[in-house]
């Protein structure tokens, strides 16, 4: 089968690769263009640990082929810290929080819960949970997670506050 | 896991994809949101020579009211139908429904269409099509059809969808203002399947129950509408003593297979219990 010129907008940047339509979007990302953030945890849509941001909205690359996201503008674990290299404030919060141990669904869990930040600049504790409920984490029991997205909403909150 | 190899489309209108699957005959297949097919390709249990994807279809993306209907198009995802103020205010047992179907990643990307044309009979949103009485607007290359959601499933992915075929349009007939409603689903975890499902929407009037219709999810091949149920409800107070009754009938069609979820008379009972607890719920809503 004939290849695709896939073109994508990763973490600010156009980028292009030769691929198979059937190739899937996380392993372009970590094979094609280096970004192993985004993590093979399941491989069957339930882990979480591939999620990134297409379009604006959180997706599991593992089940998104590559031809579907032809064109779509994504953003990865990467693309979360400032170009000087300063963390958002979800990272940061991770770190102090220590909302991770082993760290392997933290990419997912962080991708995710920047886009539930989005959509709900202000959640419950319940909220969130459910907002992150299509990601496993097998080392924390999620307190930590939970208190982490909910300290990032705080720091967001102040810095959007001190900005108006 | 790596799909097969297939040939990609992306057309940008209805009768492009009609083109494309009249072309490519069986060796295509549509993609919406692709979470039920490329799980299915990745296991190679679905190998398409051709993959029509539909993401470019704005016309199917579009919910509205016309005159006596509410209409949806079928690349609606449940994330767009949870947000949707018109279907909150309108049909909430979409809403209600939508929130138990996968996780949100998934809902991102999951359509109405796809899981109402899919036919997987763990899908949700067929039972609720029965209950709500929809039909489904279908396009192929001789014109247009619709067919009935309560004689749409023939059977574990079969449907009365055929070769060529696309479900574009999802109508629901609008419901009597003041009406109740509830989908109970049990769930081993979050993205699961239901052990058994239960849609109930009925009215009721001066304390009696004046329509009602209760459907099945994952009990049988095929989602279950079950109009002796229902009717068992009509004319009474929706008293624990016709509520029992009307879950007897709902549990008599039951045909679950045993799996994971549970034996078959586990799976026939939880089916009870799901009934119950719908009717229940949507008693204490109907105004």
């Amino acid at each position: 089968m004939s290849k695709m010129h896939l073109k994508l907008k990763v973490n600010n940047r156009d980028v292009e690769t030769l691929t198979e339509p059937r190739t899937l979007l996380i392993h372009v990302l970590r094979e094609q263009l280096g970004l192993t953030g985004p993590h093979i945890g399941c491989d069957t849509s339930h882990c979480g640990a591939c999620t990134v941001d297409m379009n604006g909205r959180s997706v599991k690359s593992c089940t998104v082929l590559a031809a579907q996201a032809d064109g779509a503008t994504l953003l990865t674990i990467e693309g979360m810290a400032s170009p000087d290299g300063t963390l958002h404030a979800l990272q940061e919060s991770f770190r102090t929080h220590h909302g991770l141990q082993c760290g392997f669904c933290t990419p997912g869990m962080i991708t995710r819960a920047y886009r539930l930040l989005q959509e709900n600049p202000n959640p419950t504790e319940a909220e969130i949970r459910f907002g992150i409920s299509g990601n496993l984490c097998r080392c924390t029991g999620y307190q930590n997670i939970v208190k982490a997205i909910r300290a990032a909403a705080d720091t967001l909150a102040s810095v959007k506050e001190a900005a108006e | 896991m790596i799909p097969a190899s297939f040939e990609y489309h992306r057309p940008r209108s209805v009768q492009e994809a009609l083109a494309l699957l009249a072309t490519h005959g069986d060796g295509a297949r549509v993609v919406a949101g692709g979470h039920s097919l490329v799980p299915m390709m990745k296991l190679r249990m679905a190998r398409p020579d051709h993959l029509v994807d539909l993401q470019e279809l704005a016309e199917l993306r579009q919910i509205r009211s016309e005159t006596g209907y509410l209409v949806i198009g079928a690349m609606t995802t449940q994330h767009e139908l949870i947000g949707s103020e018109l279907l909150a205010a309108k049909c909430p047992i979409l809403r209600e429904t939508s929130l138990l179907i996968a996780d949100p990643q998934v809902r991102y990307c999951g359509t109405l269409g796809g899981n109402v044309a899919n036919g997987d009979p763990g899908n949700d949103m067929p039972a609720v099509m029965m209950v709500l009485a929809a039909s489904y607007r279908i396009a192929g290359a001789g014109g247009e059809r619709q067919v009935a959601a309560r004689d749409f499933y023939r059977g574990t992915f079969a449907t009365a969808l055929q070769e060529g075929e696309i479900l574009t349009e999802i109508r629901i007939p609008v419901l009597a203002a003041g009406h109740g409603y509830a989908y109970e689903k049990q769930k081993r975890k979050v993205g699961d399947y239901a052990t058994a499902a239960a849609a109930v929407v009925l009215s009721r009037t001066g304390g009696k129950c004046t329509a009602a219709s209760v459907a099945l999810t994952n009990v049988a091949d095929t989602p279950l509408f079950a109009a002796d149920a229902g009717a068992a409800l009509v004319g009474t107070a929706l008293d624990a003593k016709a509520i029992a009754q009307a879950v007897r009938l709902a549990q008599k069609i039951a045909r679950p297979s045993p799996d994971g979820r549970g034996p078959a008379d586990f799976r026939t009972h939880v089916a009870g219990v799901m009934v119950r607890r719908a009717i229940e719920r949507a008693a204490g809503r109907a105004a």
